[in-house]
């Protein structure tokens, strides 16, 4: 880029050495002014790219969200399993040992009872992860969906400290996974291999929505609570069935989890505590935590009090 | 006669303070060793956490921030001792301020370089520290961290640079003979070729001026926006509207605690009694103090108001903080750093200096406590439906938090080698000002007369 026109020539006797000079520091100078444009072009791009080249995303922009049907779910404590869908979401990503994108608690009911609440992430439409990352390494895909690039995350865990919900983790060692997951190809989408150092959630399944397949939460579910959903054409299915979107939420008090922060979650909850199978919400029965076949002891694995410790 | 004691004086100053320049004792070698030793031992720690992750400290999912974050807290809050001090001091003409402003000043920058690394340590991909370059976005409070860090670290090296070309054009000429020629260039090349002329100290003056000036608003936005990170989330204690101008009055709190301690210290160890007065202790207490009740006043309104309403998250970390695992650091920081400097700091009588400075030691301590009250707790009230989180800091964290305190004084030892750690030049002016030029204008008949002096003064 020479700049030299723009150099007022003549008067004073400007030499050639001294035009030189000066257009070499006025293109230094726009350089530098011209720098935090870059950024802002670069938001016009589209980071995430597989869902562009997903069958079915040419025609249409899905809107995605899910419904969790409450009288439905009860915690696969009457088959006496851990949480199916956490099961199937651990398997079908390669999840760390101790993180569970989706996680079933148990709550209280006012009169004493549980009930069992699953809760993966929420994909807010004002998501506060979002807002902060200092790298723009979480971000909303053209979906709707909060990705993390881990090729991009410096691992702040600022988004942890801004997420209400706690449905972000940390790979804060480097993850002891089975020898498959290194040969899955990565992508925000599809975060396989996890990455040491850096945060990691649930993304919806992106990569098997672009595929035309549900989630793995939701097919893994043996309920059938979880309802993937199309807000854009009002539509959802639990893998047996196809509803309205929007009359599955109105008539049955669908709520949002702490609604009055303002983050717009995307998964919508019909209150219940899984009466459509019988559970009574005071019969005591034990609450299976999930299992991973991989890790070993590799999570939890902590220094001990000083370096000579057995483990580091 | 007056002149001469005048010319006395400058020499005496300039002799007790460019004495340990050239004269290095034992035990000063010793303790830089120590220090080093500190400092190579917080490496190690880091080369441990670089080889394996974050994964061997303490920090897990639900408390996901620990003590480097509270180091950083800490140290920023250290910084604003000095530029900020010595700039409202020297913008509100305090003339006692000469003998201080270099140490303070000396404190914002070392404390501004160990500050400024902790979030790199904390850093769980530091490989990837360019992408802040790279990819950094404006609406995220760690960029408004960084841009305002930097920025109050540049104007501080400036600032702290300034008042130093006259002492250093000064050792210049004072080298001996027998200076090496390193020293030689050294001095010469920082001292930019001051002669004292009139024009010179007139730019100096107009240019420490203006910095002074500056400064202020930039210490001020650092803090401000250190508070940002926390209060940009929506965790319970974090989620307040008064964080900005509370930690900003919190930094300056343990920043003035900071000058009285570093003051106490050379003040033994250089013997600096003739400049360093009870005066100096007293005026700095009285800031503190001053502080103090504005630090209380924030804490007050902080807690009360949550705690009048104890929305349920809210009320988790109260009973967290006050009743529950946390309550001995919390209630060691009001006691300990509020109500029993306040008594020391009001009591008066004998021994001031050793008082004063037993309240500025129980300030900074429970400071430091203080900033890990408002970063462990938050994090440990569970958001979701589950157990309180846990946090115990392993041997990693508290080395590299130890090696930061040790490179801390490190830095500030190596320094006060080779720059004199009173500003010799301001502290002979003030010296001048008030022996020579105040008696002379208060003089019977003098020419230079003030205008506050009666008219019929004399008798």
């Amino acid at each position: 880029m020479e700049k030299s026109e723009d150099v007022p020539v003549g008067r004073k006797g400007l030499t050639r050495r001294e035009l030189i000079k000066r257009s070499a520091a006025l293109t230094g100078l726009l350089t530098v002014t011209a720098s935090p444009v870059v950024p802002v072009l670069r938001l016009t791009k589209e980071p995430g790219s597989a869902s562009k080249n997903a069958p079915g995303a040419k025609q249409k922009l899905r809107h995605w969200c899910m419904v969790i049907d409450l009288r439905r779910c009860e915690g696969c404590v009457t088959i006496n399993q851990p949480p199916q869908c956490t099961q199937s979401c651990i398997r079908a990503h390669f999840v760390p040992k101790g993180e569970q994108w989706i996680e079933v608690y148990e709550r209280k009911l006012p009169g004493g009872g549980s009930y069992y609440m699953p809760t993966p992430c929420y994909q807010c439409e004002n998501a506060p992860c979002v807002n902060v990352c200092p790298v723009g390494a979480t971000y909303h895909n053209r979906e709707g969906i909060v990705l993390i690039d881990h090729n991009r995350c410096i691992g702040c865990r600022l988004c942890m400290a801004a997420c209400p919900y706690q449905r972000r983790f940390f790979n804060w060692g480097a993850p002891k996974l089975p020898p498959e997951a290194a040969f899955a190809e990565y992508s925000p989408e599809y975060p396989v291999p996890a990455k040491k150092g850096t945060v990691i959630k649930c993304m919806f399944c992106a990569h098997r929505l672009a595929n035309g397949k549900l989630p793995a939460c939701v097919e893994g579910c043996p309920m059938k609570a979880l309802y993937m959903g199309d807000l854009n054409e009002s539509i959802a299915s639990n893998g047996v069935e196809v509803v309205e979107l929007s009359r599955l939420t109105d008539e049955n008090n669908a709520y949002r989890y702490k609604e009055e922060l303002g983050t717009q979650p995307r998964v919508w909850y019909l209150p219940g505590y899984g009466q459509r199978f019988g559970r009574k919400p005071n019969v005591p029965r034990e609450f299976k935590p999930p299992t991973w076949p991989w890790g070993e002891d590799g999570f939890n694995r902590r220094p001990g009090v000083w370096p000579w410790g057995e483990d580091f | 006669m007056r002149a001469r004691v005048v010319e006395d004086y400058s020499e005496r100053l300039e002799h007790s303070v460019l004495h340990h320049l050239t004269y290095t004792s034992k035990g000063y070698y010793a303790f830089v060793l120590f220090l080093l030793a500190v400092v190579a031992w917080g490496l190690y720690a880091y080369s441990t956490q670089l080889r394996y992750g974050l994964i061997v400290t303490g920090m897990r999912d639900v408390v996901m921030w620990g003590l480097y974050i509270v180091n950083f807290v800490f140290f920023i809050g250290i910084s604003h001792a000095g530029t900020l001090i010595s700039a409202i001091l020297r913008v509100t003409h305090a003339g006692w301020r000469t003998p201080v402003t270099r140490m303070a000043e000396v404190i914002t920058v070392v404390a501004l370089m160990i500050g400024a690394t902790m979030p790199f340590i904390d850093m769980g991909r530091p490989d990837r520290v360019l992408n802040l370059f790279f990819y950094g976005r404006f609406q995220s409070p760690l960029i408004w961290d960084i841009l305002a860090i930097t920025t109050y670290l540049t104007g501080s090296i400036i600032y702290l640079y300034l008042p130093l070309i006259p002492d250093l054009a000064l050792m210049r000429d004072r080298l001996g003979p027998d200076a090496s020629a390193l020293k030689h260039r050294f001095y010469t090349s920082l001292a930019v070729g001051w002669r004292n002329t009139p024009e010179q100290r007139q730019r100096l003056e107009r240019a420490i001026g203006i910095m002074a000036v500056l400064i202020i608003p930039i210490a001020v936005s650092v803090h401000t926006v250190v508070s940002w990170v926390f209060a940009m989330t929506l965790r319970p204690g974090w989620d307040s509207t008064i964080f900005g101008p509370y930690f900003v009055v919190g930094a300056i709190f343990s920043g003035i605690a900071s000058i009285l301690i570093v003051m106490a210290i050379f003040c033994k160890l250089y013997h600096l009694e003739e400049y360093i007065t009870e005066k100096h202790f007293r005026y700095l207490g009285y800031m503190l103090m001053a502080l103090l009740l504005l630090y209380l006043y924030f804490t007050l309104s902080e807690y009360l108001t949550v705690g009048y309403k104890l929305e349920v998250e809210e009320k988790h970390l109260l009973t967290l903080l006050m009743l529950g695992k946390n309550a001995p650091w919390f209630w060691f920081f009001v006691l300990g750093g509020l109500v029993l400097p306040g008594f020391l700091l009001l009591r008066s009588g004998r021994q001031t200096i050793p008082r004063i400075v037993t309240a500025a030691v129980l300030v900074n301590v429970a400071m430091w406590v203080k900033r890990f009250v408002i970063v462990v707790p938050s994090l440990q009230v569970p958001l979701m439906p589950f157990e309180f989180g846990a946090y115990t800091p392993t041997w990693v964290e508290w080395s590299i938090t130890v090696a930061a305190f040790a490179a801390f004084m490190l830095i500030f030892a190596l320094f006060v080698k080779v720059f004199p750690i009173i500003s010799i030049w301001e502290v002979a002016e003030q010296h001048h000002e008030e022996e020579v030029v105040a008696p002379a204008r208060l003089a019977p008949g003098s020419a230079s007369r003030s205008p506050w002096a009666e008219p019929g003064g004399a008798p």
